[in-house]
């Protein structure tokens, strides 16, 4: 295992297509990612790229595997602050599971620096992103802005 | 399977206790541990850190991943962040509004 990792896991009530398509839809993405602009072709070697509303770069990349509605792997690295695009690529795993009525999403983001200071800033985000994505499945609306 | 209602009794039933908030505290400082390693700062038996943990994985605040034989332990701050979103950021706002407003009135 990488050196840095956090593990984020969460129960949706909805069907593993929907989240799937909840992780690769540029106008869905944007409602529950604080109106971050994401764009691939999301299959296996398509770069990836995660774009502030004004246009810069927050973070690029390249899809690693694509098995929908299973399993996303994107390889993934910061372009907006300097320490921590130093740290370069990390990997961030999406796998999707049915577990009876609800879906798990186990969220798996990490790199090879021991504490690094990319995989810490991206925990900091990544509770809220993911709360707005399970309230927007559940309820479609979002609870922060 | 946590889910609706029982998602929440699981969660407060989980954070009431120390010896279980200790675990979380010791996986916020430092993450992906093993069981043996977790017993080694928590004057318990293995068996009861193990049911410790099979409450908070029930609770979903830990998360475990599987690596060779060793089992990997996870804080997952997922439904924490549903706590602050229900019981504490809806009561800071109007708070931060009052502030807000002062603030104008008295520098307007």
């Amino acid at each position: 295992m990488a050196k840095s990792t956090f593990v984020y896991v969460t129960y949706i009530r909805t069907t593993p297509e929907k989240l799937w398509s909840a992780l690769t839809d540029v106008e869905f993405i944007k409602q529950y990612w604080f109106g971050m602009r994401c764009e691939s072709q999301w299959t296996p070697g398509s770069p990836w790229r995660l774009l502030f509303e004004d246009g810069r770069v927050a973070d690029s990349g390249e899809i690693l595997e694509a098995d929908p509605p299973r399993r996303l792997v994107i390889k993934w690295r910061n372009e907006f602050k300097p320490e921590l695009h130093a740290e370069g690529y990390g990997r961030c795993v999406f796998e999707i599971e049915p577990a009876g009525e609800v879906v798990k999403l186990i969220i798996t983001h990490s790199n090879d620096h021991e504490n690094s200071k990319y995989v810490t800033a991206v925990s900091n985000g990544w509770p809220r992103i993911i709360s707005n994505l399970k309230s927007l499945l559940e309820t479609e609306k979002v609870i922060l802005k | 399977m946590p889910k609706g209602n029982d998602d929440t009794d699981l969660l407060f039933k989980a954070l009431a206790d120390p010896s279980r908030r200790k675990l979380l505290d010791l996986l916020h400082a430092s993450d992906g541990r093993t069981l043996g390693d977790l017993c080694e700062h928590l004057d318990m038996t293995r068996q009861a850190v193990t049911q410790h943990l099979d409450l908070l994985e029930a609770a979903n605040l830990v998360a475990t991943v599987r690596r060779g034989r060793e089992k990997l332990h996870f804080l997952n701050p997922v439904p924490l962040q549903g706590i602050y979103e229900r019981w504490i950021a809806k009561f800071e706002k109007p708070r931060l509004k009052a502030l807000h407003d002062l603030k104008r009135r008295l520098e307007g």
